[in-house]
């Protein structure tokens, strides 16, 4: 019975959007330009960060702990400066983001065996990059104070030990820690969640808006064929973006699929259902496009950036938060990407999330389904009357 | 001035008819804030660690409790098994890994080269990176005080070890927190979301509505018409603007060390852009649906070139060229200098310049447009 339904929906709303060439352009191409160009130009490390050096000393040995910083990919020297009052205007300018001091007494306290210290001072405004940074110098200063210490030792006659520790650093997943590898799961996520969002925002609105919902609410056209009908063509659609997106990942940014495509073909029509659901509800309950635009990309940009686990770890956010981001289907979908793609893990490491993803698909549509049902029911009685 | 006071009145008219926007436009905004206010937490500290100590002996221990002691790393699990490593780090449930191989005790006390492993889940954006860099640091600072005992024993010259400290001053934050970087940053998205958006729409709704045409055989002129359509989204998006600085200040304890009024006004200039890109998109749409998808094409490319989360200076050359014109680039230098730099006119005037120049060349560009669509 309802099947019966679908198809003409799905048919009027494929004419529909086959009407307005350059928003299936958008839908299907956006997605890919974006990724293009963020995949290119974003990443996560923390390297160059604009140093200024203020060596107040100026001898042989203070210039050796300078050159440290200097060869370094993690800082990049922009100014060199005598005196420490030029930092303060540098920094307010963003010239810079961190200054190195190093103090008169540098080389007299490490040649008395005194440990000397150092001035990093520190744009603290960006805290990610901050404690990076901070992190940097403390290592290249404790490098510095090993072989130091190595070198006294030499001269008392104490020479050829070797260091007593070895550590072996390995990163899994992403061995050189490549930032397209961090970054590619996010961004997709991130990318495909606004636009699958605001594609069907428009979808109920715009008929309500015209005035054609009525026509809809008179016909005997069940709520859930309408929203079913138009879901999806919007799926098929989506899901040729997202393929596009994995595709340019992998030709451009190298990053394949290691675990299996289809429990990823799954998890991505899991996802592309509820960030569709997600703008059809939003559909369901605005009255304008505009407000319903707005709603879609409040709804989404900010949430899906920060609270899907992208950028901010969710396991340091607040308690209320952490279940705020349930409401996040990106936040599924990274963890189901980032298994899957980068990983290579099997459905052990996350069918919970793609249940709670399904969940969130479920509710969004049912919940539109509901609101649709007693809206045209109440439409229906106002035509009856008008009759 | 008439004419245009008379289309400002319609337009509130026209915003109040659905119920729904006053809300969304003025408390969703507050809303975002505190969300992302207690979300932007990317203090790395406490990293989820899986201990394996398979050789249990009393180096071994010393060596743990450093690392955990640091505060940078807490304990998940504590397994027997390599393999078992594995599975935490698969299921996300720790981000980190410490092996320490059997016989490491006894290799340190004969003063053989010990080996341990550390792990880092790199699938995880910055953790991996802070947590290896620290990681090794605690080695290295560990490699120190056992080479200094082993010579102690040895020889008895009772030398101290070296350690060039860093005294670290953060300024404008010191206590690190994400929350005063992010929270400014959420006025320059939610000014530059909502007047784009509203901007692009309101002038779209009325084409497709056919009440342009009625417009256009009115008297009014076209910059009355687009002046009396413009302002209250900038009227808006200033209302929005006090309420964002209101939150993050009163609520959030993000500092305003600088001029309020100076904001406010580089507020404007910087809605010279985003009212001129809706005005633009605008001119280059036909359905509202059109408009939406343009505007985002506008939006998205701009969040992230603009040195929101990711630093200009670690973008490629040409990217960074790109960001030269992204107006919402200089408005966060001039947010967060203004509120926890108390920078002043002195320092920002190359920033609010850049912004009067795109938003007159881009406004300037769109209204040409629109007045060739108008005739």
């Amino acid at each position: 019975m309802l099947h019966a339904f679908i198809g003409p929906v799905m048919r009027k709303e494929v004419r529909q959007i086959r009407r307005d060439t350059r928003s299936l352009v958008f839908m299907i191409l956006i997605p890919a330009f974006l990724l293009v160009v963020f995949g290119f130009a974003l990443n996560f490390d923390v390297k160059h960060v604009p140093l200024a050096i203020v060596d107040l000393e100026g001898s042989r040995l203070s210039r050796e702990l300078a050159e440290k910083f200097r060869t370094t990919e993690y800082f990049e020297v922009k100014a060199t400066l005598d005196r420490t009052g030029d930092i303060d205007d540098l920094m307010a300018r963003e010239k810079i983001k961190a200054a190195l001091v190093i103090p008169a007494t540098f080389s007299e306290d490490l040649l008395a065996g005194r440990s000397p210290s150092v001035q990093f001072l520190l744009d603290g405004a960006n805290a990610m990059s901050g404690t990076t940074a901070a992190g940097y110098a403390a290592s290249i200063l404790q490098s510095y104070s090993q072989r130091t210490t190595l070198e006294a030792l030499e001269r008392r006659g104490a020479g050829g030990m070797t260091l007593p520790l070895a550590t072996e650093v390995r990163v899994w997943y992403n061995p050189e820690l490549k930032s397209a590898r961090f970054l590619l799961p996010g961004l997709m996520a991130f990318i495909l969640m606004v636009i699958l969002t605001t594609s069907t925002a428009f979808s109920i609105v715009r008929e309500k808006e015209r005035g054609t919902m009525e026509q809809l609410a008179v016909s005997p056209l069940p709520a859930a064929a309408l929203i079913v009908g138009k879901l999806v063509p919007y799926v098929v659609i989506s899901l040729a973006s997202a393929h596009l997106v994995l595709g340019l990942g992998w030709v451009l940014f190298g990053v394949g699929i290691k675990g299996n495509y289809f429990l990823l073909l799954l998890g991505m029509v899991l996802f592309l259902v509820a960030g569709l659901g997600q703008g059809i509800l939003i559909s369901a309950i605005t009255r304008t496009q505009q407000v319903a635009f707005l709603l879609s990309v409040l709804t989404t940009i900010l949430p899906t950036f920060i609270l899907s686990g992208f950028v901010f770890p969710i396991r340091n956010m607040p308690t209320v938060i952490q279940l705020v981001t349930y409401f996040v289907p990106a936040r599924y979908f990274l963890v189901v990407l980032r298994s899957i793609i980068l990983k290579g893990a099997g459905l052990p490491a996350f069918w919970g999330q793609m249940l709670l993803l399904a969940g969130f698909a479920g509710s969004t549509l049912a919940l539109s389904v509901a609101l649709l049902r007693t809206g045209d029911g109440r439409e229906r009685r106002r035509a009856g009357r008008d009759a | 001035m008439r004419a245009i006071l008379s289309i400002l009145r319609k337009e509130f008219l026209q915003l109040r008819r659905d119920p729904k926007l006053f809300p969304v436009i003025f408390i969703s905004p507050i809303l975002q804030l505190l969300l992302l206010g207690y979300a932007a937490n990317l203090d790395v500290k406490n990293i989820p660690s899986v201990v394996c100590d398979m050789d249990r002996s009393a180096a071994s221990r010393g060596l743990i409790d450093e690392y955990l002691n640091s505060g940078y790393f807490s304990v998940a699990a504590r397994v027997e098994r390599m393999d078992e490593v594995d599975r935490y780090l698969d299921n996300g449930r720790a981000a980190m890994a410490f092996i320490i191989p059997r016989g490491f005790g006894d290799d340190v006390a004969a003063g053989r080269r010990a080996s341990i492993m550390l792990i880092a889940d790199g699938s995880e954006s910055q953790s991996a990176t802070i947590g290896v860099n620290y990681g090794a640091m605690i080695a290295a600072r560990h490699n120190q005080k056992i080479i200094l005992e082993r010579f102690e024993r040895a020889r008895g010259l009772g030398l101290k070890p070296v350690l060039v400290k860093a005294e670290v001053r953060v300024w404008y934050n010191p206590e690190l927190r994400s929350r005063n970087f992010m929270v400014p940053g959420v006025l320059g998205l939610i000014l530059m979301i909502m007047t784009t958006v509203l901007a692009s729409i309101g002038i779209v709704r009325e084409r497709e509505a056919g009440t342009m045409e009625q417009l256009i055989v009115t008297p009014i002129r076209p910059y009355q018409l687009i002046v009396g359509k413009l302002l209250p989204f900038a009227i808006i998006g200033l209302i929005d603007a006090i309420f964002v600085i209101a939150v993050a200040r009163g609520w959030f304890g993000v500092p305003v060390r600088g001029s309020v009024p100076l904001l406010f006004a580089l507020c404007l200039a910087f809605m010279l852009n985003t009212l001129g890109v809706g005005l633009f998109v605008s001119t280059i749409s036909r359905t509202q649906q059109q408009a939406m998808l343009t505007s985002l094409f506008f939006i998205m490319p701009q969040i992230m070139l603009s040195g929101f989360v990711f630093p200009i200076e670690n973008m490629p050359k040409f990217f960074q060229a790109v960001t030269t014109i992204v107006p919402l680039r200089y408005f966060f230098i001039i947010i967060r200098g203004i509120m926890l730099k108390g920078a002043g006119w002195r320092h920002l005037w190359p920033q609010a310049a850049a912004l009067m120049v795109l938003g007159t060349l881009i406004l300037t560009l769109s209204v040409a447009r629109f007045q060739k669509k108008l005739d």
